[in-house]
């Protein structure tokens, strides 16, 4: 294995007396794909708020590629390489895909304030949207407004613009939420074809969805982990199938 | 992908060249078949077209409808014709005076308005025209309160109607060009991303509030500079010109053109001061005919003018 990308240590998000992540440690290797299951309401995107910055830990460290960023916000996390996609879709519905694109690439970029500039993007601009609307496989959509598109599309948007600010990290919140099973397929393409050197945590309510894609599962419960194992373990797992199934009853 | 290098004049595409160059040829052209009177009507138009132009960059790209942009409008009114009949300065320099005052006045409004949106920033902006509006009929000796100022602001060589007139259309067409390149610009897509999803624009590294405050800061230049060409229009200025209604007409005015289509601002600004000249001669009821107006637009065509006229050649251009 080689070094971690991402050390949480005892993380807790509490809200007033709630706790929704009680003091998780959870340690990612560089390029691992790694699923975080559980049933609703066990912590899951708490969990990416705390490692993504929107909701900072109440207590606890995260180190990002050798930096402590627990006290960051989201957008200086972004700056190091940390980049999330949303369960639910948030993109600019009116504008082009191409539009779309642009907005996400220079939101860390002083290009952002010129008032009378040029509209169009430059070569590496240009560059780096291609690749990342490929990696999504909705290159050949660019020049259509998003709300014409097809939830599934929109859905491999939301991954592309995730994408193109070329992260070390990626953070998929339930990326396949809402789709029809053959849309989930693609998803589920789009997210196996990732260049392998980013690192994928991905959340997802669909187990099969998610057991195909990864290297290694948590599963997590009542805002703790429950299990950590490779995806074959997981589906024999008691615990799990209990926290899933409910308990088996004696007869 | 659109390719890059796609010929350009200007930024503009050819075709958008050609046009904007035949529409500016056939207005420098209009005083020759017009009369005085009509050419007067005219370049209210081109002015208060830059108004409502102005009214657009909030409303159609950022999605915040300003209702205190007639008060920016006619601070810079105030301080125009303050500035010449009062303190005897030339001309240009007050000019120039104006319109910085009316993008301190909009600067303010922004430090108070950007942080919110829908109907909170309608009624903030209205409450705080209204406060211009009070300050100027209250404070007698310098804005001469009800009355108003009369003051001989137009230069010697803009004195005739038609002079001022191209005058006034260069000055338009300058700034709807640098209108057009401010909403298209990576900025003004920033406003426009900030339209579509205010939280998607937090999230991916934007200072909101912050580009809301540009965006209406160069909003208030340009209502600014549309201020100041009215002062050297009527050579008067009375609280009328800061009133409320002042900012709704610009709104109207925008509306009936299309908003988010920016030159849509020209053909609305046309349509109302045409209606209400030739409605006044018939009847007092301006104001009547003026709602019916509106009423009819927001049931026929609530894209306005000019985004009606785009959606049907769109749809003649599908048809087979």
């Amino acid at each position: 294995m080689s070094e971690p990308i991402l050390t949480l240590s005892d993380v807790t998000v509490a809200f007033d007396a709630l706790k929704a992540v009680d003091g998780v440690s959870l340690t990612v290797p560089r390029g691992q794909r790694r699923a975080i299951i559980g049933p609703n309401g066990a912590g899951k995107t708490t969990l990416f708020n705390a490692i993504a910055g929107a909701h900072p830990p109440t207590s606890g460290k995260v180190m990002f590629n050798g930096n402590d960023v627990s006290e960051l916000p989201p957008h200086r996390r972004a700056r190091l390489g940390i980049s999330r996609t949303f369960q639910i879709t948030n993109l600019f519905p009116t504008l082009s895909v191409q539009d779309n694109m642009m907005l996400a690439l220079r939101g860390l970029k002083p290009k952002k304030f010129s008032l009378f500039g040029a509209p169009d993007p430059d070569e590496a601009e240009a560059a780096r949207i291609g690749s990342a609307l490929k990696a999504a496989r909705i290159a050949e959509r660019a020049d259509v407004i998003v709300k014409e598109m097809s939830y599934g599309e929109q859905r491999q948007l939301e991954i592309a613009i995730a994408l193109v600010t070329t992260p070390t990290m990626l953070l998929l919140d339930e990326p396949a939420a809402g789709l029809s099973p053959s849309e989930r397929s693609m998803i589920a393409e789009v997210i196996r074809s990732l260049d392998p050197a980013i690192t994928v945590i991905l959340i997802e309510h669909d187990m099969d969805l998610a057991l195909g894609l990864v290297d290694h599962v948590t599963c997590m419960f009542e805002g703790r982990v429950l299990v950590e194992e490779p995806p074959e373990g997981i589906r024999r797992n008691a615990k799990v199938q209990e926290v899933y199934l409910g308990k088996p009853r004696h007869a | 992908m659109t390719p890059a290098s796609k010929s350009r004049i200007l930024g503009m595409t050819a075709r958008g060249a050609t046009t904007a160059a035949a529409i500016l040829i056939v207005a420098a052209l209009l005083p020759l078949g017009l009369s005085s009177y009509q050419v007067g009507l005219a370049t209210e138009i081109l002015i208060f077209g830059i108004l409502a132009m102005s009214i657009d960059i909030l409303a159609g790209f950022a999605g915040r409808t300003s209702l205190g942009h007639g008060a920016i409008f006619g601070v810079s009114t105030y301080v125009v014709v303050y500035m010449t009949s009062q303190a005897e300065m030339s001309p240009w320099l007050a000019l120039l005076l104006g319109i910085a005052a009316a993008t301190v006045v909009a600067a303010v409004f922004a430090l108070l308005a950007v942080r919110t949106s829908g109907v909170y920033f309608l009624l903030l902006t209205l409450a705080l025209g209204m406060i211009i509006w009070g300050v100027c009929l209250r404070w007698t000796q310098v804005t001469g309160g009800e009355n108003g100022m009369r003051g001989d602001v137009r230069p010697a060589i803009l004195v005739g109607q038609s002079a001022f007139y191209w005058a006034v259309l260069a000055c338009a067409a300058v700034v709807s060009y640098a209108m057009w390149r401010f909403v298209c610009s990576p900025f003004g897509l920033t406003l426009r991303g900030i339209r579509d999803s205010e939280s998607r624009m937090r999230s991916l590294g934007y200072n909101v509030p912050l580009h809301l405050f540009i965006g209406f800061s160069v909003s208030g230049v340009f209502a600014g500079i549309a201020g100041a060409l009215y002062a050297m229009f009527n050579n008067f200025v009375s609280p009328s010109t800061v009133a409320l209604a002042q900012s709704v007409e610009g709104v109207l005015m925008m509306i009936a053109g299309g908003v988010g289509t920016l030159f849509g601002a020209f053909v609305g600004a046309a349509a109302i001061i045409v209606l209400e000249n030739i409605v006044s001669s018939y009847t007092q009821r301006w104001l009547m005919v003026l709602g019916i107006t509106f009423v009819l637009i927001m049931i026929f065509a609530p894209e306005g003018i000019i985004g009606k006229l785009r959606a049907i050649f769109s749809r003649k251009a599908k048809a087979p």
